[in-house]
């Protein structure tokens, strides 16, 4: 039995390293690749470690990536911050002032967020060509602002639905109104609910690509397309996608290992209910 | 009183601008592509570039095309493979995810660490898991050469570049062949209905069932959508994108699984074990049958990510490789490289109309389940 | 105070803008030496304008053109773009009225005298001249590496019933008989073997529309063509066409159809020499035709620094620029007064085949066929995949292509 016991222990290890393995084995890959020379990396010794470790392809990506990388900050920050605060406000309004028709309502701004991209991208660009935002930012920031209503609503909302409806009604008691009670009473507990909405949008934003590909010119475009049009272009040299792609994952990387437990519950709200 | 009501008003003026943005920017501009589904847009290269372009009606002429123009072939075998890949995908990260959950649920040391290391390709874009696997999966280097390491021959398979094709069907079938699914699936929701008592239900999603079926049997295969037979089948090059994907993704589904787990209370497995259930046989008939919602939730979500997948194939086999294409990539590529707006607009309603399916009456139900608790 | 730096600031950044001049291409990496060759000169004679070099990379500029049309619609013109002399300036830009006419520009320049005429004629309509050609490239040379081919003993194929005798031999020793890249490449290599299967006549009256693309001549090139794709590399398609051309140069596929961008690359980059580093030759049975193909800068109506795009163009028109820049593109010059002595071996090849062979346009360059025609004549190759390589399919979907979109002038 005990025997049984330990061999099914063993089991579980062995099963749960093959599966790191498998997970981590691209990570080796691009960490040898984006350290060799150029003219080091062979097919056929892809999986060997360099001879010498080399910086410079680091240097060249900087070189090829910074505007890239500058432009999803800008583009990753603004967006989140103006998203997280509206969504904020509408979970409040959708949670603590029901109204008719909030069920109708409700869903209908959900379904946004499920709608494939493809479907509003040739009246968007029309649109954003119209106002003269095509090609820049601030036209990019609008479009993830307009599509991330739809979760950071639903996930404030659902956070909100836990705060006792009593606390507002004393709240209001103590004549506080709309603006009032939302400043003092459920602000001030939303910090958690932002952390999780800050993290779940920037990470969205970040690593979007079919916006950023379509609405914005290269000089205004975010690291995602940078990354695509470097890997996909001529002759491939592979040092230098590997290390653009460590570039362009360390934020959002860092962002997941240091608030791991907030970037799962985003990840669970993201499922309607949670 | 008036306090209150005068408050209830703020709180739907403040929530009005963001419900007024929503509906022009999602149910409007629907509206719009819809719109220019139906036209030309396109066809004429002097209006597709044309600063004002004039747009005529053409009315269900570019869906036709879709289905049955002879031009229109990739779109066809987009579609194929974008129901295989959602298929594999599913299922991949499922069962990954699943067999992740359970193992970890085990009460392993290190859990932490290991669900760190299961969950973080989550964090990162499509993109860059596109680079990254694209050049894991190069022919003669990458995950090809790992048999070298144990002392077996190079792997030999193509990967991305490879142009065979299995379980091949004709185009044609294809009618029959969606009566025929949708015919096992109204007799499987008769089953349930027949098992839960529920006679009416279960007769009348029967009846339909049957007559789908025999529609399909007899009367499907005389639909003639092409005047020739056509080929289409599963791509085996999208066996990497599908391992790339489900690598990414079944973190995810880990952790779905996961929390649900650590959420079946004790005392109904170890009721199990006392009465003298194995190991297996909790997980069969305790926690299996627990695990239902969330496994639905997460088919949901996979499905659409699915359904609108698009950068991964990008930077894994680029754009313009037909064999690994899906619609959301062709519907970019006509509308915003060839500029047939009208053919890509067409090509996004048809994604939409896939998404919807999916994605309604999950949205329904699962709020409907709210409002009743 | 603070409000005045701040206006300052605005004033001279919009000053710092205005004085700049956004060219758009799709020559990088390899092929972006040539360029900034020709930025150096450009920034000698106008050294108060800074050039914008808006590269965007991607095969045959396939991906450029998205992003430029989409720009163009989005109404936000660069201010000169490289755009392929013939159909493709015509068809897509002149006839949606987004160019400028540059007849003036010619004039001054003295251009209608030195440029050599059947290229004018490629970016011209009867309202005028619509664009400046900086390179003359051929399109159907077939590339080898002399030293292998002896090592393997088969000789350069002058047919293409040669080259399928020799197939099985190279790929007997290992070798892939031709090698072959992504999409593009594909279709690159049809127009060569099109242009062989049919010849010069017919191969030109695809592009009038006199002989539809599904009659028996067209039917045999897809035929053709299929036996060919039997000897290409099976990962064809995760090419680009430098690895194509490597394939060749590292010894393991015999012969590559490239364009002779790639003995710019062979030369510049790699340092290879022509005629014993490597070696050319009309791609089969089209010895003495000369598929053209030309790049050119256009003027976009609407463009921000009009006045340092014309200055661009005139440099880009210019005998320094143009023996600049081509001399390291690996291309000719299109001004008949250039000076062969600074091109190498291969180019002074191609520029006396230029004078006396016959010429036909490439349509995967742009030069012949709407931009839509080639757009969707990429369909007409996966119904030749999908249907199992069958001929007449990809024929009567290459004529569909033509019927709905509409061939050429």
């Amino acid at each position: 039995m005990i025997a049984a016991l330990k061999r099914t222990r063993w089991l579980t290890y062995g099963l749960l390293i093959i599966a790191s393995l498998f997970f981590l084995g691209p990570v080796y890959l691009v960490i040898v690749t984006a350290f060799k020379e150029p003219a080091e990396i062979r097919l056929a010794t892809a999986w060997h470690l360099p001879q010498r470790w080399y910086w410079q392809s680091f240097v060249v990506a900087w070189d090829a990536f910074s505007t890239g990388l500058r432009n999803s900050l800008i583009l990753a920050v603004t967006a989140t911050v103006i998203s997280a605060m509206l969504g904020s406000l509408n979970g409040y309004v959708l949670s603590k002032w029901r109204f008719p028709g909030a069920n109708i309502v409700f869903p209908l701004m959900l379904f946004g967020m499920f709608i494939p991209y493809q479907s509003i991208l040739i009246p968007l660009f029309q649109f954003l060509r119209d106002v003269g935002l095509y090609g820049g930012l601030p036209g990019l920031i609008v479009t993830h602002v307009v599509y991330g209503l739809p979760i950071t609503t639903l996930i404030f909302r659902n956070f909100y639905a836990e705060i006792p409806d009593e606390m507002l009604e004393a709240g209001k008691i103590d004549g506080a109104g709309f603006f009032g009670l939302y400043a003092r009473i459920v602000f001030p507990l939303s910090i958690a609910g932002f952390v999780v909405v800050i993290i779940w949008q920037f990470t969205q934003i970040w690593n979007e690509f079919l916006f950023a590909v379509t609405l914005t010119r290269p000089a205004s475009a975010p690291i995602t397309v940078a990354l695509a049009q470097l890997a996909g272009g001529e002759a491939v040299r592979w040092n230098l996608p590997m290390a653009g792609a460590i570039l362009a994952a360390l934020p959002t990387l860092i962002i997941y290992i240091i608030l791991g437990r907030y970037f799962i519950r985003g990840l669970l709200a993201g499922s309607v209910k949670g | 009183m008036r306090r209150f009501s005068r408050d209830r008003l703020t709180a739907v003026l403040m929530l009005l601008p963001s419900l007024v943005v929503l509906a022009i920017f999602v149910y409007g501009f629907i509206g719009q592509t819809a719109y220019v589904s139906f036209t030309d847009w396109g066809r004429d290269p002097a209006q597709a570039l044309a600063v004002s372009p004039q747009l005529n009606f053409v009315g269900w002429d570019n869906y036709q095309r879709l289905f049955t123009g002879l031009l229109e072939s990739r779109f066809r075998q987009d579609l194929v493979n974008l129901v295989f890949f959602t298929v594999f995908f599913i299922v991949g990260s499922l069962g990954l995810g699943l067999a992740l959950a359970i193992l970890l649920d085990r009460g392993v040391k290190g859990e932490a660490f290991f669900r760190t290391i299961f969950l973080y390709p989550f964090a990162l874009a499509f993109i860059v898991t596109g680079t990254v696997w694209r050049w894991m999966l190069q022919p003669q280097g990458g995950v090809n050469l790992l048999p070298t390491y144990l002392g077996l021959p190079r792997g030999e398979f193509a990967w991305l570049t490879s142009r065979e094709q299995v379980w091949r069907f004709d185009w044609n079938q294809v009618p029959s062949i969606t009566a025929g699914i949708v015919a096992v699936v109204l007799l499987w929701i008769a089953w349930g209905a027949l098992r839960r008592a529920q006679h009416g239900q279960a007769f009348g999603f029967a009846i339909v069932g049957l007559a789908l079926a025999a529609w399909g049997l007899a009367g499907g295969p005389g639909v003639e959508l092409l005047p020739f037979p056509e080929r289409r089948g599963f791509n085996l090059a999208l066996i990497g994108v599908i391992i790339a994907a489900v690598w990414q993704m079944s973190g995810y589904t880990m952790a779905l699984y996961l929390a649900s787990l650590r959420g079946i209370p004790e005392e109904l497995r170890e009721a199990a074990r006392v009465d003298g259930a194995s190991g297996f046989q909790v997980y069969r008939h305790v926690v299996f049958p627990l695990l239902g919602p969330i496994t639905l939730s997460a088919m949901i979500i996979l499905g659409h990510i699915s359904l609108k997948i698009f950068d991964l194939i990008w930077a894994m086999a680029g754009p313009d490789l037909a064999t690994t294409s899906v619609p959301a990539l062709l519907m970019y590529l006509r509308a915003f490289r060839g500029n047939q707006f009208a053919d890509g607009a067409a090509i996004a309603m048809v994604l939409l109309l896939m998404v919807a399916l999916v994605i309604v009456p999950y949205l329904w139900s699962s709020l409907r389940g709210e409002v009743r608790r | 105070m603070r409000r005045l730096l701040a206006v300052l600031i605005a004033v001279g950044m919009s000053v710092v803008a205005a004085n700049e001049v956004e060219v758009f291409h799709w020559w990088a990496g390899d092929e972006g030496p040539a360029l900034q060759a020709l930025i150096e000169v450009f920034e000698e004679q106008y050294p108060e304008i800074t050039v914008n070099d808006a590269a965007v990379t991607g095969g045959a500029g396939v991906v450029a053109r998205a992003v430029l049309r989409t720009r163009m619609l989005g109404g936000q013109p660069p201010d000169t773009f490289q755009v392929h002399a013939g159909d493709e300036l015509i068809l897509t830009w002149v006839v949606a009225d987004r160019m400028e006419d540059l007849t003036f520009l010619f004039e001054e320049e003295g251009w209608l005298d030195v440029l050599s005429p059947d290229l004018i004629e490629l970016i011209s309509t009867p309202e005028g001249i619509w664009s400046v050609p900086v390179n003359i490239h051929r399109s159907n040379v077939m590339w080898y590496v002399p030293e292998n081919l002896e090592q393997w003993g088969v000789e350069v194929p002058e047919t293409w019933d040669a080259f399928l005798e020799i197939c099985p031999t190279l790929q007997a020793e290992g070798v892939t008989p031709l090698s072959l890249g992504e999409a593009w490449t594909v279709v690159h290599l049809w127009e060569s073997v099109a242009l062989a299967a049919m010849g010069p006549d017919q191969y030109s009256q695809l592009w009038t529309g006199q002989l539809p693309f599904d009659s028996p001549a067209g039917v045999e090139a897809w035929e053709l063509f299929g036996e060919i794709l039997e000897c290409t590399n099976p990962d064809a398609s995760g090419l680009s066409w430098q690895q194509a051309t490597d394939l060749v140069v590292d010894g393991e596929a015999a012969f590559n159809v490239m364009g002779d961008w790639a003995a710019g690359y062979m030369y510049t980059t790699l340092e290879l020499e022509p005629g014993t580093g490597f070696g050319w030759a009309a791609s089969p049975d089209t010895e003495g035709v000369f598929m053209v193909l030309s790049d050119s800068f256009g003027l976009p109506r609407g463009a921000p620094n009009r006045d340092n795009a014309i200055a661009w163009l005139r440099v880009s028109g210019s005998l320094e620029g143009q023996d600049t820049f081509n001399p390291i593109k690996g291309s000719i010059a299109p001004r008949l007064d250039s000076d062969l002595d600074l091109y190498n071996a291969y180019l002074q090849d191609a520029a006396a085949d230029f004078a006396v062979d016959r010429q036909v346009g490439s349509l995967m360059h742009g030069t012949v066929g709407s931009d839509p025609f080639r757009d969707n004549f990429f369909l007409a190759l996966d119904v030749f995949y999908d249907t199992g390589r069958n001929a007449q399919a990809a024929a009567s979907a290459a004529q569909a292509v033509a019927l709905q979109f509409g061939v050429g002038r």
